[in-house]
Parts: C-alpha cells; sequence; structure tokens
C-alpha cells in the first residue's frame, strides 16, 4: 500500500506500522474546552482522533468544528460523518470544509437512527448510504469533481474509511458487505468494539479469503468495560453488539473497584490477541468518557511509542 | 393500496365545533378496506359526533354519505357534492387525495380530514396489521433487491444495507419491525441472486418522486411519462 493522500493515518499503514486511531465525542455545548483536555490525554498515544457526528443520534458540537480544532492543535483529525442529517449537498459542502482546513481523514458512516435521540421526532435524510458517502468522498478526491460533474477547486485529499461491524445479523453477508465497501472505495475499515474475539477471527478468516485485507486496512475496534454494569448493558441494550457471557461473568466476579482495572485488562488481552490476526492493521480504541485510560491501553499492548512520520 | 387511521374522536369533534350542519363522507376503496374511512365507519363517526353534541348540550345536526372513490368524479361522486348543498361543513374520511379532491369541488364549503394517511402498504402478516410497502419514490429499485423495497421498509432508506444493528432477522429500533435488508438477503438466496448484492447500488434520483416537486404523471400514447416540472 502507498499513502495517496497528505494523511497521516495512510502513512503509518503505509509504512507497515500498526496503526492506533481513538475517538473524542464533543460536548452538548459550545466549549471547545472539553475536545482540548480530551486530546491532551491522548495525543501521545494515536496516529489520528476520530471525531463522532452527532453520535446515537444526541444532538451535539458538530465533528468539523472539533476536527478543525484538532487540527489547529497539531493533532490529525478523522472527521466523522453520517448520511441521517445531510443530504449530498451538505455532505459536499461539509467535505469542503474540512478540506479548507487540510483535514485528510474522512469516516463514512450512515448513523443511528434519530429515535435513539434527543430529536426522535425528527425526519432523516439518508439521501445518500454510507456506502454512497465512501464513492462521493472518493470521487470528490480522485475525479476532483462534485457528483454533479462540475469541477472543485483545490480537491479534497482524504484518506477515506469506512465502518464494519463483524456481529452483526445476518453474520454471512458480513464479509460480503465489507467487500461491497472496499468495492466503493474505503481504504480503511474501523470496526465495531470486539468482544467475541473467536467470532472476529472467523470473519477475518472470510476477509483473508478473498484478499480484502491487502487491499483495505482493518483497525480492529475497542472499548474498556468500566464496570459489570456496563458490561450488561451493552450486551443486552446496544444493538449489533456480541458480548460473550463469560466476558460479563469475568467483570461481574469482580468486586466493584476492582472492576474498571479488570475492564481494562481485558481490552489490553484482546489487543494482544488482534496483534496477532493476519489482516488486522491496526487499532481503533474507543473509551467512551475514559479518555484518559488510552495511554495505559496504548503501552499495554506494545504499541508505545508511536512512529515518526 | 392507502393505509388510514381515523383521527381522534375529539380532533374530529373540535374541528367542526360552532357548525351547525356537518357532513361525513366515507370512501369505500382504500381506506374501508382498513376500516379507517368507508361508509360504514363515516356513519359511526357521524354517531360518535352526534352523542358528543347532546352530552355537551350544542345543536349540530349531522348525516352522513359515501362513495366508491373520492379521489375520481362519476355518477356516484356527483351526489356526495350535491348532498354538500345541506351542510354548512365537511368531514371526509378518505385519504388526504380524497379530502382534497372534494375541497377542490366544493370551494364554497370547508372540508375537514376524519383520518390521517399512513401509509402505502398492506396485510400480510396478520389480519388487522398493515405495514408499509412502497413509499411512491417515483424510481423502484424492487428489480434490484428481490421484490423487497429498502426505501420504505428499511428505517434508514438504506439501499445497500444492513447496517450494523440489525439483528436476529429484526430493526434495530424495534423487535416488532423485520430488518428489511435480512429479508432482502434471504430472498436473494432463495433466487439464487446474491451477485445483486454485491453490486453497490447507485445513488438514487430523488427527483423522481417527491424531491423533485409535487409530482404529475402524464399518460403518453404508447407509454406513462414520469414526473414533470413545470
Amino acid at each position: 500500500m502507498s499513502a495517496n493522500t497528505p494523511s497521516r493515518l495512510e502513512k503509518v499503514l503505509a509504512n507497515g506500522h500498526f496503526a492506533v486511531t481513538t475517538e473524542c465525542g464533543p460536548p452538548r455545548g459550545s466549549d471547545l474546552g472539553v475536545i482540548t483536555q480530551k486530546a491532551e490525554y491522548v495525543k501521545n498515544h494515536v496516529d489520528a482522533i476520530n471525531v463522532t457526528d452527532n453520535q446515537t443520534s444526541v444532538t451535539r458540537l458538530c465533528s468539523l468544528s472539533c476536527c478543525i480544532h484538532l487540527k489547529q492543535l497539531g493533532l490529525e483529525p478523522i472527521l466523522q460523518m453520517v448520511t441521517r442529517d445531510r443530504n449530498r449537498i451538505a455532505l459536499q459542502s461539509d467535505i469542503l470544509g474540512a478540506a479548507a482546513f487540510d483535514i485528510h481523514n474522512i469516516l463514512c458512516l450512515s448513523g443511528d437512527h434519530q429515535s435513539f435521540g434527543d430529536h426522535a421526532q425528527g425526519q432523516n435524510v439518508h439521501d445518500l448510504d454510507s456506502m454512497q458517502l465512501i464513492q462521493t468522498a472518493r470521487h470528490m478526491r480522485d475525479e476532483g469533481a462534485f457528483l454533479g460533474g462540475d469541477a472543485i477547486q483545490r480537491p479534497p485529499q482524504m484518506f477515506v474509511g469506512a465502518a464494519a461491524n463483524p456481529f452483526a445479523d445476518p453474520f454471512e453477508i458480513r464479509v460480503p458487505r465489507l467487500a461491497k465497501k472496499v468495492k466503493a472505495g474505503a481504504e480503511f475499515i474501523q470496526t465495531q468494539c470486539i468482544y467475541n474475539l473467536d467470532k472476529f477471527e472467523e470473519w477475518m478468516k472470510g476477509i483473508r479469503d478473498r484478499g480484502l485485507h491487502e487491499e483495505v486496512a482493518i483497525l480492529a475496534g475497542l472499548t474498556p468495560f468500566k464496570s459489570a454494569g456496563m458490561a450488561r448493558f451493552m450486551k443486552n441494550k446496544v444493538p449489533g453488539m456480541d458480548v460473550p457471557d463469560h466476558v460479563v461473568k469475568r467483570m461481574a466476579d469482580q468486586p466493584k473497584e476492582k472492576q474498571p482495572e479488570e475492564g481494562l485488562k481485558i481490552c489490553t488481552e484482546s489487543m494482544q490477541r488482534l496483534k496477532e490476526i493476519e489482516g488486522v492493521s491496526g487499532f481503533h480504541i474507543m473509551a467512551i468518557e475514559w479518555e484518559q485510560k488510552v495511554p495505559e491501553l496504548v503501552e499495554g499492548a506494545g504499541l508505545h511509542p508511536r512512529p515518526e512520520i | 393500496m392507502i393505509v388510514a387511521r381515523q383521527k381522534p374522536l375529539r380532533e374530529i369533534y373540535q374541528t367542526v365545533l360552532g357548525y351547525d350542519r356537518v357532513l361525513v363522507t366515507g370512501c369505500n376503496t382504500c381506506v374501508a378496506v382498513c376500516h379507517a374511512g368507508g361508509s360504514k365507519e363515516a356513519e359511526v363517526l357521524a354517531s360518535l359526533l352526534r352523542i358528543l353534541t347532546i352530552q355537551e348540550g350544542r345543536n349540530m345536526e349531522l348525516a352522513h354519505t359515501g362513495t366508491s372513490r373520492q379521489c375520481e368524479g362519476g355518477e356516484e361522486f356527483r351526489s356526495l357534492l350535491e348532498a354538500a348543498d345541506w351542510a354548512d361543513a365537511l368531514v371526509s374520511t378518505a385519504c388526504g387525495a380524497g379530502v382534497q379532491y372534494v375541497a377542490e369541488r366544493r370551494p364554497d364549503k370547508p372540508v375537514y380530514p376524519g383520518a390521517d394517511t399512513v401509509i402505502l402498504g398492506g396485510v400480510t402478516e396478520r389480519p388487522g396489521l398493515w405495514t408499509e410497502k412502497c413509499q411512491g419514490c417515483g424510481e423502484c429499485v424492487l428489480a434490484r433487491t428481490g421484490g423487497i423495497c429498502p426505501v420504505s421498509r428499511c428505517a434508514k432508506c438504506l439501499l445497500n444495507g444492513p447496517c450494523g444493528g440489525s439483528s436476529q432477522g429484526k430493526c434495530e429500533i424495534s423487535p416488532e419491525l423485520d430488518c428489511a435488508w435480512q429479508l432482502i438477503i434471504d430472498r436473494l438466496k432463495a433466487l439464487g441472486r446474491m451477485d445483486l448484492f454485491e453490486e453497490p447500488a447507485p445513488l438514487k434520483d430523488w427527483a423522481a418522486g417527491r424531491a423533485g416537486g409535487p409530482g404529475r404523471v402524464i399518460k403518453q400514447e404508447d407509454s406513462c411519462e414520469t414526473r414533470t416540472h413545470e
């Protein structure tokens, strides 16, 4: 793989290193200090930082402004964009908005349904879906043109990513669907949180059987549990999440004060095992409102220091 | 068919308060099949409104009538329009198209909706349950999706689903809802057409439907012309 864009993340991967990304969720207000603080925790331990786009359909500070802020702090943002809230005019406009500030990574998503959020009576857009947003970002970059055909002055130079959930149903199409995203133009993939490593390995085997790991960088997604309650919530309440009973039990067997430590330990062990799987190119650590623990996890997995690019 | 449900009685009552003679008009096609607004429902609605007016000591006369299709002309429809002479307000229990059709032909009478038009669909799972099957998007994708519509039946309208929230055949927004993409995959497999799944769906021309402005369909000599916009 050789780098096509100025993206630091792309270069890390092209140079054959494991990549490490993390995410930070914007605040429910206009205080960018929250982003500054989260960035401080992780800046020396990751290659790039995703900023979520109104995740779970709860209205927040927009991803784009937080990405610009991270860029101005000298960090490498990954702009998450969902197709739920914007049509093709707004999506392309916001991609240019990011490009204007030399934001070089985008993660294309459809977004959680609005019924999960704080404006359940709102209309969703879905003019495009995530697959088509990938195509759009690639088209704007590679053709230097809008979907409508007109040329773009100074086109975006973005490394284009997508999400994959190996654990959603039906399992049999999870590899074909990834193949479809690669066909659409995805260059990196960040997966859903992995707790069922056996199933993930089965999915990765399917990926390798089709040679997809040669075409796309797969970053394994991880979220450390803070408590047994969180493990149970993820297991029972979050759609498309696969948390095996033995993992919940391992958390629940610890006294409450020891559970955070156990959650981090499970996460580090998972990363160590995932590093050995052929085709895993890196990690995406989603430490939800626990960003200060990212360095410990990265160090625990033997991924520190991060390569100089 | 067009599926509607009757508006709450109190809501209808509030809209007609103050009139002396109210004619409730049913439509005996789609909304009769879903028991929301046929002549029978119009008659029951008129009776319930009458009971309310008596209970509240008001003077309002109520009558009811019906026609086979409020969205079409014809002899039967003309007699409905004539019956409106008597009334100083109408409640139409037809779909939104029917309500407007009556209002256009009786510009001198206020016409109030007695039903909420909800979906284009039918009964497939069990009696008494109507489910959505079409959104009239103007550019049918069923040829690519095994005859199951993702525009109307996927909560996110995904043309390249399923999303990561599909679980045991159900949609992430409700365990009552089938995941349309699970159904599509099952059917494509049964038809031996999973090759259709692997091809990314092209960007949709939403302008063929509502996004292109109010639709107009013109019948040509040898074909049905799609919407035109003037």
